[in-house]
């Protein structure tokens, strides 16, 4: 299978939002097309090593920040390979885009694009060891099979192991992929089976796996201060005083040119700064609380670079004419004067921020023109480029260790952090390790956008959605003469956000307001704010038309027809499957108990559905909501649809667990806020999460497996948590919230 | 500044200025990178340690004010991994990023020290200073019970003799 590393990574440039998932429609832009290196195959030889004492060493060559990838794909590899997962030792390789396809963490993507090589990897290492053994034997290779490491000859009663067989093999041919067969999964030893993450030894004895741990001889720490106000620079800073703090050995400012397109790069590379240098971080940190700046903080620090006016100028922009629209079906406006019901609300949300538990971090050291990396970035290969870029060498020139990360969320798919070690580490002339204090990160990231949504609905008398129309407003920039819009990154919405197809009369504006901070991708990028909203607002709907809001979401999902046909290509993303969401609503209500038994006074279930990268998922929370507003989520249930096969099903109950709990931090807790061009939140007392007392004490995870290709559910899990628990607020309360954090409107944990 | 400190048993001396924290002063002094930084203002716990048994934020604790005090790190939770809390951990498969997980550790450690058979509440409590950005709290909860039925199971009983003999 072709892996089209070229789009993937013109994708990421492209930036977060549902466009990770861009590479589903840009199949054609193919690498060779375009005199690029063709795609890494999928090669035993690469990622399989044969030990002579029958263990089997497999090359894990994806990010890992914590979605198990590192243990699940090696998993595929030892299945259709038919070893003993005992006998696997698994490593990490380093970034090599010679030898590895997608070393990537996003989008959810780790499963859809290795589910076929990764297992072509294995099988292709199978078949090559049977060959081996039948020429041995000289016995026709259908006479031969394999167990556990193993290839065995019946008919004689004779085996050979791997290792034996593995000079031999290693050597001949590789065969044609297309003639491979998998095994049927009903013989599964290794997929489908709870496997512990391979990991679990180092993180419980707390060796030094993570990238903050990294350390190379001679290497000093460095922080790195930047402008509050993004792009601002150096006027004038006290660095000879700073020289003379203790331990300090080098202090200096970087200058960068300034970035003046309306709309800020995806990642864009080096910014101003000053950076210092010490024998331990403490004393790197301690001397930058001393340091005194003037900044030139530049044309985004100005007043209406303010969350309160952006609120307000999103109210002024909705009741004027869009600056454009993306879709229209049918007539919304003569549908909407004519239904039954009509429904109007204002949603809202604010910017968000990453916030991974281990601040950013990179390890660099540049010598003779090399430069050497250690990096828990999801996307090296982006990295890569942006350090090539800024230290003036070739790419070849730059060599990427890949380190485990604590917590990625997206955070780490921008590697500002990475080219600031890099051009440091060059600067000073010595291996440096630098660590962004957690202020750094909460006030440098790439947030999720905020944004405001105007709906008005209308339902017939029978209950049915007959009109949809929606006022996006959002950030980019505007261009009146053209009348084309250009979202912030991750601002956007697309042309087929549900319901879209699933209401005739569907009309979708936006209009957008200028942005002067950075934004991106997190977790479920767009579907995490837009399923709160698209959600929440069916649920008004369904109690507006007096239905049951799992009855109502069903009838809605009847009412879409099939699925449109995916793009062609390796990756073509089929869009909403009504058939597929209409599985898990069921299933989800059935193992609730929709509907079934009363609950007391303040306590109520709410439910919710969301699509988005690939998966399907449903979910309902069971709340309770007293006078004081006090909210404790008692249980929630989750039903997935991600296709026939959960690969790791210890893994996956633990990522949706998790995917629950991120949720509700987003809804209760969570909220950046910008005051002329700068963040306000610093740290987790401002920008908070759920602790263990406040999490649901159940978390029932249930995958529905159909017959489709197996796909990612780290995203897709969260978005529908937030609606399902904002609608138990609303029938448990009768307060409906519109504007995230829900905290802002009074609510707080029980 | 020289400190003597006694970490996981053993006494070290470092020198650091009085205001450093233990946190700084385990990483990048003494190589201990096992205590992890995650705020630096007592809101996480991924620094968590254990000081003369009870468990503190590393990040909030001066090298100036541990004194003689024991300081025990996820190093020093056992030799070879069979800690009661490190067997359960791995057992119930807890982490995702594993990075707040010695916090975790660390605090669960202190708590079945003092009480053996916590209560969902006690746990509650116990943990409330520690953030798991991954949301991995289910799986630490069934931990905590799982290592609590361990340390008083008879196999894992001479490991809990050797844990309390090297503290
Ligand atoms: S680093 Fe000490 S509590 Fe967060
Ligand atoms: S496992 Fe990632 S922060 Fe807890």
């Amino acid at each position: 299978m072709a892996i089209n590393r070229r789009s993937f990574l013109k994708v990421s440039a492209a930036g977060g939002g549902g466009l990770l998932l861009g590479l589903y429609t840009q199949p054609k832009a193919s690498a060779q097309g375009r005199g690029g290196p063709a795609p890494a195959p999928p090669d035993p030889h690469v990622y399989v090593k044969i030990n002579r004492d029958n263990t089997v060493t497999i090359m894990a060559k994806n990010p890992e920040v914590g979605q198990g990838v590192k243990t699940m794909l090696p998993m595929l590899i030892a299945e259709e390979l038919d070893v003993d997962w005992k006998s696997v030792k698994i490593e990490q390789t380093d970034f090599d885009d010679t030898k590895y396809a997608t070393q990537f963490a996003g989008g959810s993507l780790a499963t859809p694009q290795n589910w076929v090589p990764m297992r072509q990897v294995g099988a292709a290492g199978r078949a090559l060891m049977i060959k081996a053994a039948a020429q041995t034997w000289t016995v026709p290779e259908s006479e031969c099979s394999t167990s556990a490491g193993k290839v065995l000859h019946k008919a004689s009663n004779r085996s050979l192991t791997y290792g034996e067989l593995a000079d031999k093999a290693w050597a001949m041919p590789m065969p044609d992929l297309k003639t491979l067969k998998f095994k049927d999964p009903a013989e599964y030893t290794i997929i489908g089976k709870p496997q512990r993450q391979r990991e679990l030894p180092a993180i419980v004895k707390g060796e030094p796996i993570f990238g903050i741990d990294v350390t190379v001889p001679g290497m000093l720490f460095a922080v790195y201060q930047k402008c509050p106000v993004f792009g601002g620079k150096v006027a004038n800073a006290n660095l000879d005083e700073i020289k003379q703090m203790p331990g300090v050995r080098q202090a200096f400012v970087i200058d960068r040119p300034d970035i003046t397109e309306p709309v800020l790069p995806n990642d864009p590379g080096l910014e101003s700064g000053i950076a210092i240098l010490a024998d331990t971080w403490w004393q790197a940190q301690s001397a930058r609380k001393k340091l005194q700046v003037t900044w030139n903080e530049g044309p985004r620090a100005n007043d209406s670079q303010s969350s309160a006016v952006f609120a307000q100028r999103a109210q002024e922009l909705s009741t004027q004419k869009p600056h454009k629209t993306i879709r229209a079906d049918g007539d919304a406006e003569a549908n909407l004067g004519s239904a039954a019901k009509v429904v109007e609300a204002a949603y809202s949300y604010p910017f968000i921020s990453h916030a991974p538990l281990e601040p950013q971090n990179c390890t660099a050291h540049v010598k003779d023109g090399k430069c050497e990396i250690w990096t828990n970035s999801q996307i090296p290969q982006g990295g890569r480029g942006l350090v090539a870029k800024a230290l003036e060498v070739p790419e070849r020139d730059v060599t990427l260790h890949m380190v485990r990360g604590g917590g990625g969320f997206g955070r780490r798919l921008t590697n500002d952090y990475m080219v600031e070690a890099a051009y440091i580490a060059k600067t000073a002339g010595v291996p440096v390790k630098l660590l962004w204090a957690r202020e750094d990160d909460m006030t440098h990231d790439y947030y999720r956008p905020g944004g405001f949504q105007f709906l008005k609905a209308g339902v017939d008398g029978s209950g049915k959605v007959v009109a949809w129309r929606n006022h996006f407003v959002s950030y980019g920039s505007f261009d009146a003469q053209k009348g084309d819009v250009r979202f912030a990154n991750a601002a956007a919405m697309g042309p087929t956000e549900f319901p879209q197809r699933f209401v005739p009369n569907y009309a979708l504006h936006t209009s957008v307001m200028e942005l002067g901070i950075r934004t991106g991708a997190l977790r479920a990028p767009s579907s995490n704010a837009f399923a709160f909203v698209i959600q929440s607002f069916i649920d008004e709907l369904a109690h507006a038309a007096g239905k049951d809001p799992v009855q109502f979401r069903l009838d809605l999902l009847a009412a879409g027809g099939p699925a449109p046909q995916a793009a062609p290509g390796p990756f073509a993303a089929p869009g909403l499957n009504a058939e597929r969401m209409k599985g898990v609503v069921q299933l989800v209500a059935e193992k609730s108990d929709w509907g079934k038994g009363d609950l007391p006074k303040g306590r109520a279930k709410g439910v919710a559905f969301h699509f988005s990268h690939q998966g399907y998922f449903a979910e309902v929370a069971e709340v309770s909501v007293d006078a004081a507003k006090k909210v404790k989520v008692h249980k929630v249930w989750v039903a997935a649809d991600v296709g026939s096969q959960i690969i790791n099903p210890s893994g996956a109950e633990n990522i949706v667990q998790g995917a629950i709990i991120d949720g509700m931090s987003e809804l209760m807790h969570q909220e950046i806020t910008v005051e002329k061009g700068r963040v306000v939140e610093t740290n987790y007392n401002q920008h908070g999460m759920v602790r263990m007392a406040q999490a649901p004490p159940e978390i029932e995870v249930h995958f529905l497996k159909t017959d489709n290709p197996p796909t990612g559910l780290g995203e897709p899990s969260l978005p529908p948590i937030l609606p399902a628990v904002a609608n138990a607020i609303f029938t448990a309360s009768g307060t409906r919230v519109r504007s995230l954090p829900i905290s802002k409107s009074g609510f707080s944990w029980a | 500044m020289a400190y003597k400190l006694n970490v996981n048993g053993r006494s070290a001396t470092v020198d650091a200025s009085p205001d450093t924290p233990l946190l700084w002063v385990l990483r990048d002094v003494l190589n201990l990178h096992g205590t992890k930084y995650g705020c630096g203002i007592g809101q996480c716990g991924a620094c968590t340690v254990q000081l003369g048994g009870r468990a503190v934020r590393s990040c909030q604790t001066p090298v100036s004010a541990v004194g003689n005090a024991a300081v025990l790190t996820v190093e020093g939770l056992s030799t070879d991994g069979t800690h009661p809390v490190q067997i359960a951990w791995q057992e119930i498969d807890v982490p995702q990023c594993g990075y707040c997980q010695a916090g975790q550790m660390m605090s669960a450690a202190a708590l079945l020290a003092r009480t053996p058979k916590p209560t969902d509440k006690d746990i509650d409590s116990a943990m409330n200073g520690n953030l798991c950005r991954c949301g991995t709290y289910l799986r630490i909860r069934q931990a905590i019970h799982k290592a609590a039925e361990l340390a008083t199971s008879a196999s894992a009983r001479t490991v809990q003799t050797a844990q309390n003999g090297s503290r």
